[in-house]
C-alpha cells in the first residue's frame, strides 16, 4: 500500500457508492426490511401462542435476536455478491484498472456490505420497545458492535463465494444450499441444544450458531440457562466470532486476488 | 523514448493464440490505431496493456513502466474506455464520475472542478444529475470519455470508441480526441473496425488472427499497395489503349467505354497522360486505395464481411445510407 491516504478514499468510495445505491432504491429497503418483520410478527407472533414462556422469554422475543442474525445474513451475502454483478455488467473492470490495491476492494466491498447491514439492524432495533425487551446504552453499544463484526465477517464470506461464481446463475444454489441451512440451523428460530443430534452437530459448526448467541446474550441475558437464553458465555461467542472474522477476511482477500 | 513498448507479446486463453507474437511502439503524442476483424486480439491487446491481464510470454510497458512487474505505475498514468460499457447504471453521472477521481486519489475540490471540466467537454453538464440508466448509448460513450481522461492520463486507451454511434457523435468525440492531442499531448492506443477512422490515426497496424501483418501510417500503407486506379472513357477505346502503350510503355486493360490503369501516384501520371495522348477523352475518373485494399491484399478478405459479426451488415447498411459521415 503505497499511500493510505488514497486507499482510505477508495475503501470509502467503494462503500459509499454501494450504500447510495441501497438508500436510493426506496423499493430495496422495504424488499428487505419485509422480511425480518413478517417473520417477526407473523411466524413469532403465530408462535408465541403454541410455545408458552419459558425465563420470562416468549417466543418472538425469542426469535427477535435470530431475526438480527437474518438480517445480517441476507444483507451481507446479498451486497458481497454485487461482486458478481460488477462483473458481468462490467464495471468490476473500472475497479479493477485503478491504481488501488486488491485488498482495498474488498476491504471497500466488506465495509458496503457492513454498512448496509447495520442500517437494517438499526430500523429492526426500532421494535425493541414494541416487543417489551429492554436495554440499555452500553447494550446498546455492544449490540451494534456484535452485529456490525458479523456483519463483516458475513460479507466477507460471501465475497469468498462470489469470487468463486462465474455468473449469476450460482446464486440460486447458494441461496438454498448455504444460506438458507445458514439460517436454520443458527438458533434462530428453535434453540440449538434442542435439536435432533445430527443437525446439532452442523449447527455447532454454523458460525452464525455464535454470532446469534452473542446477541441472545446481549438481549436475552435473563433466560441464561433456559431453552429460551443463550446458550454459550459471551466470550465464546465473541471468541467464535473472531475467529470466523479473521479466517473470512484472509480468504476473501485471497480468492479475490485470484478470481480478478 | 517511446510511451508503449510491445515486444513479442503472446496471449493464449487454452487452446486459443489470441496475440500471437506481436511487437510495436508507440511515441508520445502519438495516435496510434489497431485496425483488425473481430477476435484478431485488439482487446486482448489493451487488457495486457492497462495491467487486467497478464500476457503468456513477451514484455509489455507503457508509460517507461513495465506492465506486469510495474502494474500500480503503469495504473496510474493511464486512461481506458473499454469495449463494453462499464458505467454504473445505478449512480447520476456525477456519482460515475465521483467515484473514478476517488478511486485515483484526488480530493474533494480537484475532483469537483476536474469533474465539472470534463462533463463540460463532452457536453453533459446539464443531465450531471441523472442516473445513466436513462443516457441513451451516445451519452454513456461520451461519459465514459469524460471519466478516461478525468485523471489526466498520459496515454489514453480506446477500445472501439465510437462502435454503434451516430456518425454526428462518432465526429464529436473525433474532434474531440484530436483537440485533446493539440492541448495535452496525450498519446493515444485506440483500436477500430470502421477504415475511416483508422485514417485518422498517425500510425495503424493492422492485426489478424494474433499477428500484426502491417504497420505504418495510413498514406504508406496505402503506398504500398499497386496504387491508384485510373479510368479513361473514350469513343475508342482501342485506339486509347493502343496510344497508351506506345506512348508511355503501360498496361492498360480495355473495359466497357474506355480503359482501366493501375498506377503509383496517379495524381501526377493523370494530367500527363491527359496532356500526351491525342485520341479524345470523353471522362476521366481516379480511385485511391483504401484501407480495406491493404487489409483485402494482406488476408485476401474485406475487414467487414468477417463472419460472426451480427452487426456487420447492419453497420455496412448504416454507412450506405448516411454516406460514412
Ligand atoms: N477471457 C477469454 N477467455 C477465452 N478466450 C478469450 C478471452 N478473451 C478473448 N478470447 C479469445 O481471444 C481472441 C481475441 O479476442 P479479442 O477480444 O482480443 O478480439 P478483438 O480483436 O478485440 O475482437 P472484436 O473486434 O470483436 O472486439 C478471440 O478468439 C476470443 O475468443
Ligand atoms: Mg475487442
Amino acid at each position: 500500500m503505497a499511500n493510505l491516504a488514497h486507499e482510505t478514499k477508495a475503501i470509502y468510495v467503494i462503500s459509499y457508492r454501494e450504500l447510495r445505491k441501497f438508500i436510493r432504491e426506496k423499493s430495496r429497503i422495504l424488499g428487505t426490511m419485509a422480511r425480518p418483520i413478517l417473520w417477526l410478527f407473523v411466524v413469532g407472533g403465530g408462535m408465541s401462542r403454541l410455545v408458552r414462556p419459558v425465563g420470562g422469554v416468549n417466543y418472538i422475543q425469542f426469535i427477535f435476536p435470530g431475526m438480527i442474525g437474518m438480517t445480517i445474513l441476507f444483507a451481507s451475502i446479498f451486497s458481497a455478491i454485487s461482486i458478481v454483478w460488477d462483473r458481468e455488467f462490467g464495471f468490476l473492470k473500472e475497479i479493477l484498472v485503478a491504481p488501488i490495491s486488491r485488498l482495498s476492494v474488498v476491504v471497500g466491498k466488506a465495509m458496503a456490505g457492513t454498512s448496509i447491514s447495520m442500517l437494517q439492524v438499526l430500523i429492526l432495533l426500532i421494535f425493541v420497545p414494541v416487543l417489551g425487551i429492554k436495554i440499555n446504552i452500553p447494550q446498546f453499544l455492544l449490540l451494534f458492535l456484535s452485529s456490525g463484526m458479523l456483519a463483516f465477517s458475513l460479507t466477507c464470506f460471501g465475497i469468498l463465494v462470489a469470487s468463486r461464481m462465474s455468473s449469476y446463475e450460482g446464486f440460486n444454489i447458494i441461496m438454498n444450499f448455504l444460506v438458507m441451512p445458514m439460517f436454520f440451523l443458527s438458533g434462530a428460530m428453535y434453540p440449538v441444544r434442542l435439536m435432533p443430534p445430527f443437525l446439532r452437530e452442523i449447527a455447532y459448526a454454523n458460525p452464525l450458531t455464535y454470532g446469534v448467541d452473542g446477541l441472545k446474550n446481549i438481549l436475552l441475558a435473563g433466560a441464561s440457562g433456559t431453552p429460551m437464553g443463550p446458550e454459550y458465555p459471551a466470550i465464546v461467542d465473541f471468541a467464535v466470532v473472531s475467529g470466523f472474522l479473521v479466517v473470512t477476511a484472509v480468504l476473501a482477500n485471497l480468492s479475490f486476488r485470484r478470481a480478478a | 523514448m517511446s510511451n508503449i513498448s510491445v515486444n513479442s507479446l503472446v496471449k493464449k486463453f487454452g487452446a486459443v493464440t489470441a496475440v500471437d507474437g506481436i511487437s510495436f511502439s508507440v511515441d508520445p503524442g502519438e495516435v496510434f490505431g489497431f485496425l483488425g476483424p473481430n477476435g484478431a486480439g485488439k482487446s486482448t491487446t489493451i487488457s495486457i496493456l492497462c495491467t487486467l491481464i497478464s500476457p503468456t510470454s513477451g514484455e509489455a510497458s507503457v508509460g517507461g513502466f513495465d506492465c506486469v512487474r510495474d502494474a500500480d505505475a503503469v495504473r496510474r498514468s493511464i486512461g481506458i474506455i473499454f469495449q463494453d460499457p462499464t458505467l454504473d447504471n445505478g449512480l447520476t453521472a456525477y456519482e460515475n464520475l465521483l467515484f473514478h477521481a476517488y478511486l485515483y486519489g484526488m480530493d474533494r475540490a480537484a475532483a469537483k472542478k476536474r469533474i465539472e471540466d470534463a462533463l463540460e467537454l463532452v457536453g453533459l453538464s446539464a443531465r450531471k444529475n441523472e442516473l445513466v440508466r436513462k443516457f441513451s448509448g451516445g451519452m454513456k460513450r461520451r461519459l465514459e470519455i469524460a471519466r478516461g481522461i478525468l485523471n489526466y492520463p498520459r496515454v489514453l486507451f480506446m477500445d472501439e470508441p465510437t462502435i454503434g454511434l451516430d456518425p454526428q457523435t462518432r465526429n464529436m468525440i473525433w474532434e474531440f480526441i484530436r483537440e485533446l492531442k493539440k492541448n495535452t499531448g496525450i498519446t493515444v492506443f485506440m483500436t477500430t473496425h470502421y477504415l475511416e477512422e483508422a485514417e485518422f490515426c498517425d500510425r495503424i497496424a493492422i492485426i489478424d488472427l494474433g499477428k500484426i501483418i502491417a504497420s505504418g501510417t495510413p498514406l504508406e500503407l496505402k503506398a504500398g499497395l499497386q496504387g491508384d486506379t485510373l479510368k479513361l472513357s473514350a469513343t475508342d477505346p482501342k485506339g486509347l489503349e493502343a496510344e497508351i502503350r506506345e506512348k508511355f510503355g503501360m498496361e492498360p486493360k480495355i473495359t466497357d467505354g474506355g480503359i482501366t490503369l493501375t498506377v503509383k501516384q496517379g495524381d501526377e501520371i493523370l494530367p500527363a497522360l491527359i496532356k500526351g495522348l491525342s485520341t479524345s477523352i470523353t471522362a476521366v475518373s481516379m480511385t485511391r486505395p483504401t484501407l480495406n485494399d491493404v487489409f483485402l491484399s494482406l488476408t485476401g478478405k474485406n475487414i467487414r464481411e468477417e463472419n460472426g459479426d451480427p452487426y456487420g451488415p447492419m453497420r455496412s447498411y448504416a454507412r450506405k445510407n448516411h454516406g460514412g459521415h
